[in-house]
C-alpha cells in the first residue's frame, strides 16, 4: 500500500498536467516513513510516448537524498493518452524494486487516474493508494 | 588501486546486500571483470552480450556519466567513486 499526503498527491498531478502532452516524471523522497518532498524531474526525451530522467540530474538527486538521509519512495510518470497502467516498456526498464511506481494518466481533462504499482522481476502488482489530508 | 562502487538495490542480490563494495581496475571494463570475479553475474546486468554498456543503466565515475568518458574504456583511478543507477525511464508504448 502507498500512503501519501494530499500535498504530495496534488504536486504529482499538477506536474503531470503541466507537462502534458509530454510525459512527466519525478520522484518522491521519504524519511521515517513519510514523504519529505516531490522532485519534479526533466524528461530528457521530451516525448508524448517516452520518458527518461536526465542521467546527471538523476545522480544529483540521488546523492542529495543520500546526504539528507532520505530514501526513494515513489517513481512517478504520466501517460498522456493511455491508461495509468505500466506499459511493456515501463516493465522492461523498471530497475527499482524498492519503489512504488505511480502512474498518472492525463488523457482526460476532467478526470485524474492515479494508480500505484510494484514492479519486481517484471511482475506488476497493483496496490491501494491512501491519501491522507496531512501528517500529524 | 581500490575504488568504491555504489550498488543499487536491484544488484545487491549479487553483493550479499552490500550497498558499497570495493573493486579495482585501470578502466571501467577491468573493474567490472574484477567485480564479476567476486560477485558472479553482476557484469551481465551491466554489459550487453555484444560488449557495450547496458542501455538502461547509468554509470558514473565520480560526477560524470561514463558515456562521455569512453564507456567501458573510461579510466579509473584510486579514490574514485563509481556509481551505478538504473535509468528511470519508460514509455506508454
Amino acid at each position: 500500500m502507498l500512503t501519501i499526503d494530499q500535498s504530495t498527491y496534488d504536486q504529482i498531478v499538477a506536474h503531470a498536467r503541466r507537462d502534458h502532452p509530454d510525459e512527466a516524471c519525478g520522484l518522491v523522497a521519504t524519511r521515517d516513513g513519510r514523504p519529505t518532498r516531490v522532485v519534479a524531474m526533466t524528461n530528457a526525451a521530451r516525448s508524448p510516448t517516452f520518458y527518461e530522467m536526465d542521467p546527471l540530474e538523476q545522480l544529483r538527486v540521488f546523492n542529495d537524498m543520500d546526504d539528507a538521509g532520505e530514501d526513494l519512495l515513489v517513481i512517478y510518470h504520466s501517460h498522456t493518452s493511455t491508461e495509468a497502467y505500466p506499459s511493456r516498456t515501463d516493465i522492461t526498464i523498471a530497475g527499482y524494486p524498492e519503489a512504488h511506481y505511480v502512474l498518472v494518466s492525463t488523457r482526460y481533462d476532467d478526470e485524474v487516474e492515479f494508480r500505484s504499482f510494484r514492479i519486481v522481476d517484471s511482475e506488476v502488482t497493483e496496490e491501494p493508494v491512501t491519501v491522507v489530508s496531512a501528517w500529524e | 588501486m581500490p575504488v568504491q562502487v555504489r550498488i543499487p538495490t536491484i544488484l545487491r542480490r549479487y553483493t550479499d546486500e552490500a550497498r558499497v563494495v570495493e573493486g579495482k581496475g585501470e578502466t571501467l571494463g577491468d573493474l567490472f571483470l574484477d567485480l564479476d570475479a567476486r560477485f558472479p553475474g553482476i557484469r551481465g546486468d551491466l554489459v550487453s552480450e555484444a560488449g557495450g554498456l547496458a542501455r538502461f543503466v547509468n554509470i558514473y565515475v565520480n560526477d560524470e556519466d561514463v558515456r562521455f568518458l569512453g564507456g567501458l574504456e573510461a579510466p579509473i583511478a584510486e579514490g574514485d567513486t563509481v556509481t551505478i543507477l538504473p535509468a528511470v525511464a519508460g514509455g506508454s508504448r
